[in-house]
């Protein structure tokens, strides 16, 4: 009894000892992220303010305007709710389906305070058109896939099945695949810049090394923000770039260097260099230094050696780096929105928008969704591929 | 046992420190925060009406920032108690938020009447504080030759060859591009409550599309217009008429075909400072006070009797001078507030190609 007592105090106590990490984690890194994803799949506005509408309302064939039973469900809903906040919500919801639904809720909502017996048609001739009705069916249940589908510019047609949306009306899809072809880009140019550097920055030692891994930290240490706008000084119209090619007379107009994917991608390689260079050096240096002589006096060719013997043995590192670049990468807002035009605009701007202009929580936690799978995906790829390449062959 | 009586008596320190903490806290009541849209416009704001009202007060004023964004004053509020107390606010702004109950009704009594406001300036939740316009502004110094006088020359690209600068969101550009397709100022909203009528706009906006180029903004098209990159921009008045003032520049507004709209104070809902909130706004916009603005700033003032002790010198630069307000279009806030996400969706995607 004593014996498994200690063992107990012992645990708690070690419990204990790790309670802040655990708290910490909770709080900050499992419930939001549990947040986020029911946000992205329910929003219980319309099921918890208009209850017996929302019971009722399942049953409408979606033909015409709703039986007089379900109109009155609806009356005594509003009647009952004294939570101006919460009939907010569901009024946001329901404008976000259907456009039109903040004046004609607000309107109804004063009409049916004074008149609860009130005709609807008479409030507002809306109440007779069907979408108006069928937007209040659509979000009677308090889960949908509605958000995750917009994100990915598609929606359920009136009979139920997955269609894309109307060309035109939203651009989330594409700026989803524009975010991934960017990031894409940028770990290309980091993996050509970064690759031969920390191969030269692994060759050499003493002060040599100290300069080229200190150019490659320096800025990691200067602000993402304070780092863009240098960017911007650089390549404006005026600014140094265009100023010297002017004054050596090789090009007559200023080269339009920002505000294009050019600036995004240059600038976004400067950022997200060091996350490329430092794990492919750090697999370089234990490889030893006489291997590529070993190579050589078994007949190989510099370039052959390099490619059968540093290259594989390098393979570990340029993976990590490729995907710590491309997973940075895709989470990217400032950088595209200083320095891209319209039409470089990534992912996560459309999430800000969603949160910080509309008010649509749901929306930007789908999107958030979608970019959390996709960078779990990768991770699952990375796992795989970072076990050992070298005992595989 | 022993241990867990060291237990519970670390405990009960924990949690004696920790009420302390929390007392220390609520003891600690933070200052009336009073937040605006910044730059020199806010600065003005701060001489005219922070400081004296501190001063009068003996209680600081502590003055915040923002960009607008109906979603990030909806988080304030349902997070619980909001950290700011007193928001200047656009017209949408404060109707959604209104109708959502995330304002507090404020206290006619004290800010003596709504109807010594002008129409739509005074609701049960907001007290307007300025009138301010989206116009076309060019540089008189370097468009020497054929002038814009509407939107429809801000679209001819033959008469006035060049770059233009809009504001980038579905408000304002879709107004525009309809008024430079023939449609009156008076119908604008009529035509673009019908989806035949979206699809028009858009289809004009796709024709100046090469020509285009959006800023965000309120300084940026200022920079534009001063560096010559664009010949026309939409601008908010007030800043043009600065700029000329302070650093001598020649940029022309054009009043007719501009949008006006009115921006009001409110008060955040559960706000901490909810009755300090209602005497700050008194104070700012008491005639003798509100009327010392258009001299910094020239933006029109929707308290009446504040109005009339505008000097004529500043009263011909705002967007509530009769002959200014003939020629302009008021903003239809109940358009935006019913259709703005979708056309925002709708604007950004066609942006976006």
């Amino acid at each position: 009894m004593t014996g498994s007592s200690r063992f107990r105090s012992s645990g708690f106590r070690a419990l204990i000892l790790i309670a802040p990490l655990l708290v910490f984690l909770g709080l900050f890194f499992v419930w939001p992220l549990i947040t986020v994803i029911t946000q992205a799949v329910s929003d219980p506005a319309v099921s918890r303010v208009l209850p017996q509408t929302a019971a009722a309302i399942g049953d409408w064939d979606g033909e015409g305007v709703p039986a007089p039973e379900i109109q009155a469900a609806f009356r005594a809903d509003i009647a009952a709710n004294t939570d101006d906040q919460a009939m907010g919500d569901v009024t946001r919801r329901l404008n976000s389906s259907k456009s039109g639904f903040r004046s004609l809720m607000g309107k109804t909502v004063s009409a049916v305070r004074e008149n609860p017996d009130i005709d609807l048609a008479e409030v507002d001739k809306r109440w007779a058109d069907t979408a108006f009705w069928k937007a209040i069916q659509d979000n009677a249940s308090p889960y949908t896939d509605a958000f995750l589908l917009a994100s990915l510019d598609m929606e359920r047609d009136s009979a139920g099945s997955i269609t894309s949306m109307k060309e035109g009306t939203s651009a989330n899809f594409a700026i989803l695949m524009r975010t991934l072809w960017t990031s894409a880009l940028v770990t290309l140019s980091c993996l050509i810049i970064g690759l031969p550097y920390a191969m030269i920055a692994a060759s050499v030692s003493g002060w040599k090394r100290a300069v080229l891994l200190g150019a490659v930290l320096l800025p990691l240490w200067t602000s993402l923000l304070v780092r863009t706008a240098a960017w911007m000084i650089i390549l404006q119209d005026n600014g140094i770039i265009n100023q010297s090619l002017m004054g050596l007379g090789v090009i007559k107009e200023p080269l339009v260097l920002i505000y294009n994917r050019f600036g995004v991608v240059l600038a976004m390689t400067h950022v997200l260099l060091p996350f490329m260079v430092l794990p492919i050096y750090s697999v370089l240096i234990t490889v030893p230094g006489n291997l590529m002589s070993a190579a050589a006096s078994l007949g190989a060719h510099p370039v052959r050696a390099f490619l059968r013997v540093l290259l594989p043995l390098s393979l570990r590192g340029v993976i990590s780096g490729a995907l710590l670049v491309f997973m940075a990468s895709i989470g990217y807002y400032i950088t595209p929105a200083l320095l891209g035009g319209a039409a470089d605009q990534m992912i996560s701007s459309v999430i800000a928008d969603y949160s910080i202009k509309s008010a649509n929580w749901s929306m930007a936690a789908a999107i958030g969704l979608i970019l959390l799978v996709l960078t779990l995906a990768l991770y699952a790829v990375y796992n795989r591929l970072s076990r050992d390449p070298i005992q595989a062959r | 046992m022993k241990n867990s009586g060291k237990i519970s008596k670390f405990g009960k320190v924990l949690a004696m420190g920790a009420a302390m903490t929390m007392a220390g806290a609520a003891a600690q009541a933070r200052d009336l925060t009073v937040v605006s849209f910044g730059g020199n416009f806010q600065d003005a704001q701060r001489e005219l009406f922070f400081k004296p009202f501190a001063a009068l007060t003996g209680k600081p004023v502590l003055d915040e920032a923002w960009e607008g964004g109906y979603g990030v004053l909806q988080a304030k509020v349902k997070a619980g108690t909001p950290n700011w107390d007193v928001v200047q606010v656009e017209a949408e702004e404060l109707a959604l938020g209104c109708a959502d109950g995330i304002y507090e009704k404020l206290d006619w009594e004290k800010l003596g009447g709504q109807d010594s406001y002008i129409e739509g300036g005074a609701t049960e939740c907001g007290a307007g504080h300025i009138v301010w316009s989206v116009a076309i502004a060019y540089d008189g110094n370097k468009l020497t030759g054929a002038q814009p006088t509407s939107w429809a020359d801000f679209w001819d690209v033959e008469k006035i060859p060049g770059k233009r600068a809009l504001r980038k969101s579905a408000k304002y550009a879709l107004e525009a591009a309809l008024m430079a397709d023939g449609v009156s100022g008076a119908e604008v909203y009529d035509v673009l409550a019908t989806p035949e009528g979206v699809d028009r706009a858009f289809a004009k906006l796709d024709e100046l599309r090469p020509n285009l180029v959006w800023w965000e903004a309120g300084a940026q098209p200022l920079s534009m217009l001063q560096t010559g990159d664009v010949v026309m921009a939409s601008v908010y008045n007030g800043r043009i008429t600065g700029l000329n003032r302070t650093e001598g520049t020649n940029l022309k507004l054009v009043w007719n075909q501009s949008i006006y709209a009115v921006d009001s104070w409110v008060i955040l809902a559960g706000a901490e400072n909810k009755d300090a909130g209602n005497d700050f706004i008194a104070f700012a916009n008491a005639p003798e006070n509100l009327s010392k603005l258009p001299e910094q700033i020239a933006y029109g003032l929707p308290v009446k009797a504040a109005a009339e002790l505008i000097p004529a010198e500043y009263a011909v630069d705002l967007p509530t001078y009769p002959d200014n307000l003939a020629v302009s279009v008021n903003l239809d806030v109940d358009y935006w507030v019913d259709n703005s996400e979708e056309l925002t969706e709708r604007f950004n995607a066609w942006v976006a190609q």
